[in-house]
């Protein structure tokens, strides 16, 4: 089964990579590609992507005659999402797990930073017989 | 082995096919499917003794098959093409010469999209497959397959001959082929990111193409430039990126890293066409990046030859981004201060206002003038603009590192 990661990150600003050291961002980095790696040789990593930063993001909807009227994001406001890992999993825990790992990459002072990661699964195709 | 030589001989065949047919979009899947049995048949089979003319009749009979298949009412006059084309065995240095432009110039037309015209060029130029050229660009195949079949609906339509232009026109479409093998070279420069393991080098494939290009069109300035520019660039790649793909500035390179074969080779082509009165925006530039190259250090380049190239670039080609690039040539040149001055009157200029790399020139000028907040400011802007991760994080721990080193 396959499930998407989602991880959010804090509004941007407060308390987040802004203040961190450079040996911080470093090994937040190292963390992150070495869980990657690990993901990949083991064959659950479909796909990882990190996003660029909100900032430049918009919120689009279709106006009357299907124009894109553009909002702007505004990242000060909310939890935004800053990356996805898509993982082929055999149980939902090993999907929970994967999320614990990466909610645990080290922040400020080398601590687990926790990030809420959602775990989601993802919707498989129609049953055999119903196709 | 194989591979190369097939690579070689692609532009070669698929030009003769299309000229002797007329039918670049058949042509083109036919000398495909010719490139295929050769990769299966030769390794074992052994290769042919005229390897261009086995290829030319395999693309021809698979051609005379699909229209066979598509109309037999037709039959007749692809009767008489198949004899035209059994004939081709013996090689003509000429008209391969003028096939291989020809299909250059005919992938780099004005009817198709950038993407379109680089993937339809490594594909019919350089001889890639669909699926080799997607793993490049780290993109499904059919997306790829898509830019290649619309690149070639959109030539089918433009209702161009495969001829080569004339008078000013033949000069419009050269710069067109230059710009597309520029592309191409950028995107595997700048994509390298040394833990990406990749099987084809996009730059490599750039260089490649453009010697052959060189080859075909010896005395021209500009695509002797182009590949002096390509040439002193990857001279660094190596040095460029670090072991978990994060970037390192110029000034921070293990010159020991560059390769000094490209180096020379580099210099003595741009050195070539600047003695030869071919003064174009690829000659500069690669006379830019020759003295960088030939700089035991950051400190020991000569900026003032660096300032005064940007000028002759900015009168050639005045816009934002030569200019950008300029500011840094008068702030070593002049002190931070008057570069700075210069890119405040960026600031109004839309295409580039919000580009991160304005302001990871201003962060760098500003640390240079001893502003270390307006530079950890302008680092932070600048990583929260860019959408590569790699570079990202190298504006990042700039910010980080003036935070941390207070003086």
């Amino acid at each position: 089964m396959k499930y998407i990661l989602m991880m959010n990150t804090m509004k941007a600003g407060s308390g987040g990579f802004d203040s961190w050291s450079p040996q911080e961002i470093k090994a937040h980095i190292a963390f992150m590609i070495d869980l990657n790696k690990g993901l990949s040789a083991s064959g659950v990593l479909v796909g990882a992507e990190g996003l660029a930063f909100p900032s430049e993001a918009k919120v689009v909807r279709a106006g009357k005659n299907g124009e894109p009227i553009t909002d702007g994001v505004f990242p000060e406001s909310k939890e935004f999402l800053a990356g996805f890992w898509f993982v082929e999993v055999e149980t939902p825990e090993e999907a929970y797990a994967i999320a614990a790992r990466a909610s645990a990459a080290p922040g400020a002072g080398g601590k687990p930073l926790n990030m809420p990661i959602e775990v989601r699964q993802v919707m498989s195709g129609p049953p055999e017989e119903f196709v | 082995m194989t591979e190369d030589l097939l690579r070689e001989l692609t532009p070669k065949v698929l030009g003769s096919v299309a000229r002797r047919s007329g039918d670049f979009h058949a042509a083109e899947d036919a000398v495909q499917e010719a490139l295929l049995a050769a990769t299966a048949q030769w390794p074992t089979g052994g290769i042919p003794e005229n390897p261009r003319a086995w290829l030319i009749r395999v693309a021809s009979l698979r051609m005379i098959d699909h229209q066979r298949s598509d109309s037999a009412r037709r039959e007749r006059e692809t009767r008489a093409l198949h004899f035209g084309y059994l004939s081709a065995s013996e090689s003509d240095e000429n008209a391969d010469r003028d096939d291989s432009l020809s299909l250059l110039f005919m992938c780099a037309h004005p009817a198709l999209s950038a993407p379109s015209a680089i993937a339809l060029t490594l594909r019919a130029v350089g001889g890639l497959t669909t699926v080799q050229i997607a793993n490049a660009f780290l993109v499904p195949e059919a997306t790829i397959a898509q830019r290649v079949s619309r690149a070639k609906q959109s030539i089918k339509e433009s209702s161009s001959p495969f001829q080569l232009p004339r008078g000013e026109e033949w000069n419009a479409r050269l710069r067109s082929v230059l710009h597309v093998l520029y592309l191409i070279f950028n995107e595997g420069y700048v994509t390298s990111t040394g833990s990406q393991l990749q099987v084809l080098q996009l730059s490599d494939e750039a260089i490649r193409l453009t010697r052959m290009l060189a080859l075909l069109l010896p005395k021209n300035g500009d695509v002797m430039g182009l590949l002096a520019l390509m040439l002193l660039n990857n001279a660094r790649r190596r040095a460029r990126t670090g072991r978990d793909g994060e970037l390192i500035p110029l000034s921070k390179q293990d010159r020991g890293l560059w390769v000094k074969a490209e180096i020379s080779e580099g210099v003595a082509l741009v050195s070539g066409a600047l003695s030869s009165g071919s003064i174009g925006e690829y000659q500069i530039q690669a006379a830019i990046a020759a003295v960088h190259d030939e700089a035991a250090s950051i400190e020991e380049t000569d900026w003032k030859q660096i300032l005064a190239l940007y000028d002759i670039l900015k009168r050639i080609s005045d816009n934002p981004m030569v200019n950008l690039n300029r500011a840094v040539a008068v702030a070593m040149v002049h002190g931070a201060a008057a570069g700075l001055d210069l890119l405040d009157e960026l600031n109004s200029q839309p295409q580039i206002a919000r580009y991160h790399r304005l302001e990871a020139v201003r962060a760098h000028l500003l640390e240079m003038s001893g502003d270390r907040a307006g530079a950890i400011r302008c680092f932070r802007l600048a990583s929260e603009r860019t959408g590569n991760a790699a570079e990202r994080t190298y504006l990042r721990m700039r910010a980080a590192e003036i935070a941390a080193n207070p003086t």
